[in-house]
Parts: structure tokens; C-alpha cells; sequence
């Protein structure tokens, strides 16, 4: 049997002496998308940096592909490689142009003639609907636009995991649908995605599996129409009753 | 681009046109304020009582055009130090900043050793380091030891070397943080992070204070002409000794600011852009 494309066991990650990961257990299969949700401050971030190894893990192991990748040895920088992470507030290189934000990676890391990564970056920029931003500098861009040119250039490495922190969550709701019809097209290709989300409807939409993070681990997690719908933990009901009330569901 | 064909309604007219007529006045007055200030300040000089002794003693053609020469001589000795100097400590200061952005127990002793550099050399007085440096290290009498005046451009080299480490250092502190973990979530290594996306940025945001401490360090570099050699302000004081006359320092002074003009004019262009940049945020 394969195993799966992501293997957390016993995350913990405390900053002080503020616990965020608390033996926190999380498997994604492949092809598989999961969503995070939570309320603010329950590690949503903090688990998706440290799948990242953007962050030190205090203890346990975080498997890609069966390879144990916190494994003091192994090289952070070759595990990066093979995932893919956007950001809240997308983090594009601002003296770079939307073209060369997304080729850097290729051409600097993967060592591709400048050439043939452009053509594959104006190939992924075409088919979000952004050929024609390809010169431009980010700052030129819109919030939506510029959340697209992200997604690409995370994906512009092929990665086996696409980590995604709330992409939509700093951009005006009209802005929103542009992001989420790309994230849908991406599951519908097959990428194995982790997505940290406040947006329920999305996550019911979009998630094969919903995982509701409280005190530091996955206190439920299911189908989305069983956790959205009839949560068993009075935990998850009372963060989603709160959800219903502010109107984001 | 979609040609427009628009024709301005009459109230954008009138706004045009008020627009101009007010340029105009705008032009005329500060031309007319211009005139009458700098009337009142030629009427107080050559109205002074001293005027006579003071054009006689600095400003005196015949001895301007002899002392030419001589301080032009010098002045090309300035421009030459001035290159050497600047690229050096810029490459000093670039090199200091970027060792002590490294983390980890293996680099503390370099760490420690930039560190130390930019506290000794932006405290130490530059006079004292070049007199060090060219009286007393040919003191030593070591075989293949350079010419005072490579000592003196390497004196000068460490001291603003000192000061530019700081500048580039606050340029890589502006970079976000979020900066850097995007590209090294990229599998970016932490050279190629610094290269391509770290440096970039903090080099744009510092230009202006680097040029700054450049324009600064040309009016330096003229102090190795304390060990011998001799430059812009030194013929000019070689001159004033013989002819008892201090239209030399004027000249050789005209002369720093022509010289100064260019690099000004850059660092203030350099300056208005960033601050463009900025404001387009
Ligand atoms: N670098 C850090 N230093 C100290 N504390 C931190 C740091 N990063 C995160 N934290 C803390 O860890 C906790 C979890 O933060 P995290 O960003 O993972 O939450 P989150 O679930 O993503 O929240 P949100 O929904 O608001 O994005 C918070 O209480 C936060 O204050
Ligand atoms: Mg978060």
C-alpha cells in the first residue's frame, strides 16, 4: 500500500509557554483535499509553517511521501522543493515582475533554461486568465490577481502538496470567486491540497475532509456535510453556531 | 490602448487656462523675489567695508588662472581616490552587513569579528586611522609594503566601510520577514534568498543614505593628503603659500562643488524615486 501523501504524528509546538500543536495526529491521502478550520489563534498557521519546516517542531514526525522529512538530516531546502505553500497576504517579490516571480524558483532552484520556465510560467498565468499581467510588477496587480500569480508560483515547482493559508480571507468578496474557481480547478486535476479556511461554504464545496483544530490537535474531523452539519463535539458546535452568527456560513 | 477621441468640455477649459495663467504668475513673481534678494545681498557684500581687501586677497583672476593647474592636478588625484574608495567600502560594507546577518554557533566568530569591525571603525576619529595606517605602518618597515597613498585609500576604505556596513544592515532589517519565507518556501537556500530576493530590495531602500555617505566621502578623501600626497586642497595651500593669496582655496572649492554636482544630483533623483515607490504603495 502507498502511504499517504502526508503523515503528521505527535505535532507539538509551543511558542513560550503557549502550547499551539498539542499531539497533533493528521493524514492527507493522495488526491485528497482537507480543510482547517478553527477559531483564530488555534494553529491553523502555525501547523501549515511547520509542514512547511518554515518552523522548528518541539516534538514529533511529519512524513511526505513515507519520507520522514523532520528528520534532523534531511536538507529543509530539497523538502520544500516538492511542496507548494501561499500565504495570507500572497508575499510576492515586489521588485520582481509577475513573470519572474514565478520563474525565480524554476531557474535559480530547479536550474531550467530561462526559456522553457517562461513559457511554462506564461502557459500557467494564460490559463488563470493573467497572460497579459505577465510584465507587470505585483503592486500592479489587484488583491485577487495578485493571490492567482501566487497560487501559480507555488505550483510552478510541481509540488506533490499544495499548502494554502487562507488565500482568500485579504481580498474583497468580489475578489474571492476568482481564487476559489482556480483552487477548484486544482482539486479537480487531482492536487492533494491542506487549506486553512474561514470560508465554510467553500470548505463544504471544496474539502473531501474537514478537520476542526481546537487546544492544539484535531478535535473532530469527517465529511464536511457531518462536521458542518452535525458536529458530535459541543467544542465544534459552538465555534460553528458563532460562524452562523457573524454571517460566514 | 483604445484611441480616445474626447473633446473638453468648456468647464475643463477654463480650468486648463486658469491653470496656465496662474503658472505664469507663479513664474513671474519668484523670478521677481529671485532679482531683488539677490540685489540686496550683492549691495551688503560690495557695500561692506572690508570688500575691497577681501576681492583683492580670494578673488583674483590673475591668480586663479595661475593656481588652475596645479589644484586641477590635485583634484584629478580626489576623483581617482574617490573611486577606489567608494567602490571599496561599498563592497567592505555590503560583505560586513551580510556577515552579520548569519545565524548559528559555527559563524559567531565572524559574527563576533564584524561586529567588532563596525563598532571600532565608526568610533575611531578618520585622522587618527590614516595617520596609523600611512605614518605607521611603513613605521614597520615590512618588505612590500604598499604606498602611503593605497595605505591611505585603505584607511579610508575601513572607516566608511564601517559606516556603509550599517546602512546595508538597516536595508536587509526592512525586508519582511514574510519576504523570506516565501521564497524559502520556494526551496530557495539561504544564499539564493539573500541574492535574489533579500539584497535587492534592501539595496533600493538604502540607496539614497549609501550615496549620501558617498557624496560625504569625497570631501575625505583630500585628508591623505595629510601623509604627502597631494590633492585639490593641499596645491591650493601649496599655491596660497607662495603668492601670499587665498584665491587657490576658492578655486579648488569651485571645483569640489562642479565635482560634487553630478553625485548630488543622482542621490537626490535616486531619493525622489524611492519616495515615489513609496507613496505608489
Ligand atoms: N512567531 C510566533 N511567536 C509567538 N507566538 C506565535 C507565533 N506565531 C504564532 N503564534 C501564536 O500561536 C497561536 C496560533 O497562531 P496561528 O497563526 O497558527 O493561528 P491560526 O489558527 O492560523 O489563526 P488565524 O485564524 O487568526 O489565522 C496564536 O496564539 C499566535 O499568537
Ligand atoms: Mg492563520
Amino acid at each position: 500500500m502507498t502511504p499517504p501523501v502526508l503523515r503528521c504524528r505527535a505535532l507539538r509546538k509551543a511558542y513560550g509557554g503557549q502550547v499551539v500543536l498539542d499531539n497533533l495526529d493528521l493524514d492527507v491521502a493522495e488526491h485528497e483535499v482537507v480543510a482547517l478550520i478553527g477559531a483564530s489563534g488555534s494553529g491553523k498557521s502555525t501547523l501549515l509553517r511547520c509542514v512547511n519546516l518554515l518552523e522548528d517542531l518541539d516534538d514529533g514526525t511529519i512524513h511526505l511521501d513515507g519520507d520522514h522529512i523532520t528528520d534532523p538530516r534531511v536538507d529543509p531546502d530539497l523538502v520544500r522543493r516538492r511542496m507548494g505553500i501561499v500565504f495570507q497576504a500572497y508575499n510576492l517579490f515586489p521588485h520582481l515582475r509577475v513573470l519572474d516571480n514565478i520563474t525565480l524558483a524554476p531557474i535559480r532552484v530547479h536550474r531550467r533554461p530561462r526559456a522553457e520556465a517562461e513559457a511554462q510560467a506564461r502557459d500557467l498565468l494564460a490559463r488563470v486568465g493573467l497572460a497579459e499581467k505577465a510584465e507587470d510588477y505585483p503592486d500592479r496587480l489587484s488583491g485577487g490577481q495578485q493571490q492567482r500569480v501566487a497560487i501559480v508560483r507555488a505550483l510552478v515547482n510541481s509540488p506533490r502538496l499544495l499548502l494554502l493559508d487562507e488565500v482568500t480571507s485579504a481580498l474583497d468578496p468580489e475578489l474571492v470567486g476568482e481564487v476559489l474557481t482556480m483552487i477548484r480547478d486544482l482539486k479537480a486535476e487531482g492536487m492533494t491540497m491542506v487549506l486553512a479556511t474561514h470560508e465554510m461554504g467553500f470548505a463544504r464545496e471544496v474539502a473531501d475532509r474537514v478537520c476542526f483544530l481546537d487546544g492544539g490537535r484535531v478535535l473532530e474531523e469527517g465529511p464536511p456535510e457531518r462536521v458542518l452539519g452535525e458536529p458530535t463535539e459541543p467544542r465544534t458546535r459552538q465555534f460553528l453556531r458563532r460562524i452562523v452568527e457573524a454571517g460566514r456560513l | 490602448m483604445r484611441p480616445t477621441h474626447h473633446h473638453p468640455s468648456p468647464v475643463a477649459r477654463q480650468r486648463a487656462a486658469y491653470r496656465r495663467r496662474q503658472t505664469v504668475r507663479s513664474v513671474l513673481v519668484a523670478a521677481a523675489s529671485t532679482g531683488v534678494l539677490g540685489t540686496l545681498l550683492v549691495i551688503a557684500v560690495t557695500g561692506a567695508p572690508g570688500w575691497h581687501r577681501v576681492r583683492q586677497s580670494f578673488l583674483d583672476a590673475g591668480i586663479a588662472r595661475a593656481a588652475l593647474p596645479e589644484v586641477a592636478a590635485g583634484l584629478w588625484l580626489n576623483v581617482r581616490l574617490l573611486v577606489f574608495c567608494a567602490l571599496g567600502a561599498l563592497a567592505v560594507g555590503l560583505a560586513v552587513s551580510l556577515l552579520r546577518t548569519l545565524r548559528g554557533p559555527v559563524f559567531f566568530p565572524v559574527r563576533a569579528l564584524a561586529t567588532g569591525y563596525t563598532y571600532t571603525f565608526r568610533g575611531l576619529p578618520l585622522i587618527i586611522v590614516l595617520y596609523v595606517f600611512t605614518l605607521g605602518v611603513p613605521g614597520l618597515r615590512l618588505q612590500g609594503t604598499p604606498p602611503v597613498l593605497v595605505l591611505g585609500g585603505l584607511a579610508l576604505v575601513l572607516v566608511y566601510g564601517g559606516y556603509l556596513a550599517e546602512v546595508f544592515r538597516a536595508g536587509i532589517e526592512s525586508v519582511h520577514p514574510s519576504q523570506l519565507a516565501a521564497a524559502r518556501s520556494l526551496g530557495l537556500t539561504y544564499r539564493q534568498t539573500m541574492r535574489y530576493v533579500v539584497l535587492p530590495q534592501a539595496i533600493r531602500r538604502v540607496a539614497p543614505p549609501l550615496l549620501n555617505d558617498v557624496v560625504a566621502l569625497q570631501k575625505d578623501v583630500g585628508l591623505v593628503s595629510l601623509a604627502g600626497p597631494i590633492d585639490a586642497v593641499r596645491a591650493a595651500q601649496i599655491a596660497t603659500a607662495e603668492t601670499f593669496n587665498y584665491t587657490p582655496y576658492i578655486v579648488a572649492g569651485v571645483l569640489f562643488v562642479l565635482l560634487a554636482i553630478p553625485l548630488i544630483a543622482v542621490t537626490d533623483w535616486v531619493t525622489l524615486r524611492a519616495a515615489r515607490r513609496q507613496a505608489a504603495r
